[in-house]
């Protein structure tokens, strides 16, 4: 397995879903169900692949680079840009989770297409976000994590652009009148694009600076956090690039008050997108703060810290109230992500290794759970026909599988203990109560603490007021005598895992700890000293 | 009289032939496909000792002199940066011709004389790449512009090709005047028409407001060419009335050719008074970024997009040379470099852009947008294209595109002072805003439903082939290529500044 470990392996799991998607585009288009075979069997190379890659990573050593193509690798020399990929214990978890959501999202794709029916385009899209997510999660050079970034966002587009909502919407401001998909898709992309660009100047002025300081010009995130932890990075320079790198992650998070395209985007895009962009795309956000934000530049990060704590709870407040105020069920569980964001936030917020510990717990499980959310809620309103939740009513008689299924992630979204999104949450807010003494914030954060609380007993209100509206009562009258099918096979298949992984995290968060701990105490103690 | 060294000029020597040929070959056949085949041929030659001169360390039978060969006592020079720009010239007229064949076979166009004034304007640009003082400067890129005005009237039956091709003449021929008084300026004051003796006696002249005036001018004359605002009034006139083939020569060869001007003269000529063009320069990439993009958002026609489009991508490549004024040696060889790069990537997505423009609109005969509405229904392959290569133009990864971005980004932050920084937060703004208009396109052709009454019968399970298949398919292969592996680019970006070093600048 030398090759495996010398970065071919991890090479061929960036790099397997793009071939598979070029492949599939390749076929005619007629032949939907050899496409279907071809993008599921490259799907699931790519995460069989990946479960070995956790299977082989070496646990007592989770702190240190694995797996990966060696440092000098060339790629742009003129730059000094090199192709240098690895995974630590904070990248390995992101990294299942992005295989296996694509499994799913294709899985449950089977018979479930969108329309315009086109599921060759669908699916080497889904296939290409695939590279993208996966690549952004294991680059440790500047220039690769931004174009991974940004890979992501065509396939995304084109998602929303052609398979999502056509209902008619009014632009806010400009009072125009235009299709939802056509609005939403467009929003994604501008936010992202704007606070990406922002991201790259900052990369840009870090790779000029370093000059200084290692006699060449870096972009390699190593060789930069180790810049980064010997305090270089600071002042002027430093405040700016990380406004530039703030931008662009918060965007994609998103944080309040840069959330706006998150609502829209979900709601509009199909149900797979949707699915995705929960599961994954948020977290390429969260997790640019982990790898790039705090380890190059932790004295700013250190300074900006309560005022990214005090926009992550403004988050999970907003996104609480927003959520009772919804009447269209994808729209409510968009917001919620925005709340559980918040909270992920928090955790970094705190710069502490339990604080970013759960931050790291909390984006995989909202993976898992948001994930689940999205597929019961592209199911239902594929039955109803509506995502309005005053129509909709009674499922648990109509439908009692789909009924306890919907029950069951909306419990797990809300922090129910023993389920997966109980720790995120819990150690945030643990994390809250003590956060980094260099930050000079304590009461601050206590405080954020006791607002953030309170928003977990929002989050249980809206799910339940979801529940109460969706799932129980006597179905209305206009579905009372239609005949709805519950959940099939296709949707068993690809749930399944999702629920199973939500309960094993919610047991044994150990097995998401085991990986992360000794990377996020050394990410820690190297960025703040001990 | 003159010991000449031939290779050096054989491309030149190669494409002036083909001129000729082409006027022969129109006099004594009926068959106009032959005038194209010897045009392409011709064309192809011509690019061979571009490269046994650019690998002549490597080559036997060639006699090496070094980095540099000099000609006519230093006002041509066939160094890494000529031959670059050469062989971008040579490529680009090529890639021309190819996507002229079919246009001009469709309707009833004189063939003969569109070769051979396509030929001469790339002979134009050739040159125009080794000139190293005023006059031949000024000739060459004469010839590239003077075929270009008759070229753009080619429709002569359309109101539209008459009205860009006057227009396109009247503003060349002020834009020449311009410059010519500048030059005159220049050379009452420093005595020299050539490059290096301008640049030895500038320094001194730094405070002189004649000189200043002169510089002005001849900075403004070739804004003209380049099309950056407030000069760029004839470009979406021009682009939408030309003949497609010939708009696609004045977006990549034509305004290649004024960036190469610019840079000779602002790098080799006046590198000592950047302080003077500098801000000039920052002020036009500004205007330009800002009114192209914000205008292109508007318009239906997509030829005048691409016409906005080409003004706000001048804007772009000018960053750099806004960033200059108060930049040392090695800043101004980065800022150099940053252009050249942003040049050869442009050059591949904007001639692809154009390739793929030219077989929609002329089959569907419309290049209204709102006729290409749900083009992915009925021609995936083409709308794929148009997808790629406007996505590239937009600078979105892994699209050859983010590159010259990224490039002009990096030269612009690495001046370290308020001219860069400034003027990278303004086009990473402009990056934003000019996605809007490009994702119209994509959008248009996928998202959107395909409208009542447009004949499709032309897109339908027609495969696109023949020389302009050709042609989309080379700058698609370029595209990904240069999207992936960037540092084929970056590598003749860097390569071009070893100018300077021999400049000992």
């Amino acid at each position: 397995m030398n090759w495996f470990e010398n970065g071919w392996g991890l090479s061929l799991i960036v790099f397997l879903p793009v071939i598979g998607a070029a492949v599939v585009l390749a076929m005619p288009k007629a032949k939907e169900a050899a496409i279907k075979w071809v993008a599921l069997i490259f799907a699931l190379v790519t995460l069989a692949l990946s479960v070995v890659l956790a299977v082989q990573f070496d646990y007592s050593a989770a702190d240190t680079y694995q797996f990966g193509t060696p440092i000098d690798t060339p790629w742009i020399s003129a730059i000094n840009a090199h192709f240098h990929i690895a995974v630590d214990g904070i990248s390995l978890p992101m990294v299942v989770l992005a295989a296996l959501i694509t499994v799913l999202v294709i899985i449950y794709s089977w018979n479930h297409w969108p329309e315009p029916h086109n599921p060759k385009l669908l699916l080497a899209f889904v296939l290409i976000l695939a590279t993208g997510m996966t690549g952004t999660f294991v680059a440790l050079d500047l220039v690769l994590f931004f174009v991974f970034f940004e890979v992501v966002l065509l396939p995304m587009y084109f998602m929303i652009g052609i398979w999502g909502d056509t209902s008619i919407r009014t632009v806010p401001v400009f009072g125009w009148k235009m299709e939802m998909r056509l609005y939403a898709s467009l929003k994604f992309f501008v936010f992202t694009l704007f606070g990406s660009a922002f991201m790259l100047l900052g990369f840009i002025a870090l790779y000029f600076k370093s000059e200084e300081f290692l006699g060449y010009r870096s972009f390699s995130i190593v060789e930069l956090s180790d810049l980064g932890a010997a305090g270089v990075f600071v002042g002027t320079f430093g405040m700016l690039v990380f406004l530039g790198l703030f931008l662009g992650f918060a965007v994609k998070v998103p944080m309040w008050p840069l959330h706006t395209w998150l609502p829209d985007a979900h709601t509009a895009a199909p149900t797979i997108g949707s699915v995705i962009l929960a599961a994954i795309l948020l977290k390429l956000g969260t997790y640019g703060f982990i790898r790039i934000a705090i380890p190059i530049l932790p004295d700013e990060a250190l300074r900006w810290a309560p005022f990214i704590g005090v926009l992550a709870v403004i988050g999970i407040i907003y996104g609480s109230f927003a959520c009772l105020a919804q009447t269209d069920m994808k729209r409510l569980i968009a917001y919620s992500s925005v709340g559980h964001m918040g909270f992920v936030m928090l955790g970094i917020a705190t710069m502490t290794d339990v604080g970013i510990n759960a931050a790291i717990i909390g984006m995989v499980a909202h993976g898992l759970i948001t994930g689940l959310l999205f597929f019961i809620a592209g199911s239902m309103s594929h039955r109803y026909h509506t995502r309005d939740m005053r129509r909709i009513g009674g499922t648990m008689v109509k439908m009692p599988k789909m009924g306890v299924l919907l029950g069951f992630a909306a419990m797990a979204s809300l922090g129910l203990p023993a389920l997966a999104g109980f720790w995120g949450e819990f150690m945030a807010l643990l994390a809250s109560f003590d956060p980094n003494p260099l930050i000079g914030e304590t009461s601050l954060f206590r405080g954020l603490m006791v607002v953030g609380a309170i928003g977990t007993v929002l989050t249980a209100g809206y799910m339940l007021y979801m529940l109460r509206n969706v799932d129980f009562g006597s179905p209305s009258a206009e579905f009372a005598d239609t005949p709805l099918e519950d959940v099939d096979t296709a949707e068993w298949l690809a749930w399944t895992p999702l629920v199973l992984l939500t309960l094993a995290v919610g047991i044994f968060p150990g097995i998401i700890f085991n990986a992360t701990n000794d990377a996020v105490i050394s990410l820690v103690a190297k960025a703040f000293g001990g | 009289m003159f010991d000449l060294d031939y290779h050096a000029l054989l491309p030149e020597g190669i494409l002036a032939i083909t001129v000729l040929v082409t006027l022969v070959v129109d006099l004594v056949t009926r068959k106009k496909q032959l005038v194209a085949v010897t045009a392409i041929i011709g064309m192809f030659a011509a690019l061979v000792p571009v490269v046994t001169l650019a690998f002549c360390d490597s080559l036997a039978f060639c006699t090496s002199t070094g980095a540099e060969r000099v000609l006519f006592g230093g006002s041509y020079v066939v160094d890494g940066y000529s031959l670059i720009l050469k062989g971008l010239f040579i490529s680009a007229a090529f890639v021309v011709l190819l996507l002229s064949v079919g246009y001009l076979a469709s309707d009833r166009y004189y063939q003969g004389e569109y070769y051979f004034l396509l030929v001469a304007s790339a002979l134009g640009a050739v040159v125009m790449a080794s000139s190293r003082d005023f006059i031949t400067m000024i000739v060459a890129l004469e010839l590239v512009t003077g075929p270009a005005f008759l070229l753009v009237g080619w429709r002569k039956g359309d109101e539209k090709s008459n009205e860009a091709s006057i227009k396109f003449f009247i503003i060349g021929v002020l834009a020449l005047a311009l410059t010519l008084f500048g030059v005159s300026l220049l050379y009452g004051l420093t005595g020299s028409q050539q490059f290096d003796g301008i640049a030895a006696a500038a320094a001194s002249l730094e405070d002189v407001p004649l000189f200043i005036l002169g510089v002005i001018f001849v900075i403004i004359g070739f804004g003209f060419k380049v099309s950056a605002v407030p000069f760029h009034l004839w470009t979406p006139d021009t682009y939408e009335g030309a003949p497609t083939p010939v708009a696609a020569w004045l977006s990549v060869g034509s305004k290649a050719a004024g960036f190469v001007a610019l840079l000779s003269v602002a790098y080799l000529a006046l590198p000592s008074v950047a302080s003077i063009w500098g801000p000039l320069l920052w002020v036009l990439a500004v205007l330009s970024m800002f009114f192209g993009n914000l205008v292109a958002i508007k318009q239906t026609n997509i030829l005048r997009l691409l016409g906005y489009s080409s003004i706000a991508q001048a804007g772009f490549m000018l960053a750099p040379f806004g960033a200059s004024a108060a930049s040392g040696a090695d800043e101004l060889a980065t800022q150099f470099a940053a252009t050249v790069t942003y040049l050869v990537i442009y050059a591949v997505m904007t001639l692809g852009a154009f390739a793929v423009v030219i077989v929609i609109g002329s089959r569907l005969g419309s290049y209204e947008l709102k006729d290409w509405r749900g083009l992915n229904m009925y021609a995936p392959g083409l709308s794929l294209g148009l997808a790629a290569f406007f996505m590239s133009l937009a600078g979105i990864p892994p699209l050859a595109g983010w590159f010259a971005k990224f490039a002009m980004f990096s030269a612009t932050i690495g001046v370290g002072n308020w001219w860069g920084y400034s003027i990278a937060i303004i086009a990473a703004l402009n990056a934003v805003i000019a996605f809007v208009y490009y994702a119209k396109v994509v959008k248009t052709a996928y998202f959107v439903p395909v409208p009542d009454g447009v004949d499709v019968s032309m897109l339908e399970n027609v495969p696109v082939g023949g020389p302009i298949g050709f042609a989309i398919g080379l700058t698609a292969f370029g595209v990904i290529l240069l999207g992936v592996y960037p540092g084929f680019a970056a590598n003749l970006g860097e390569f071009t500044t070893q100018i300077f070093a021999s400049a000992g600048l």
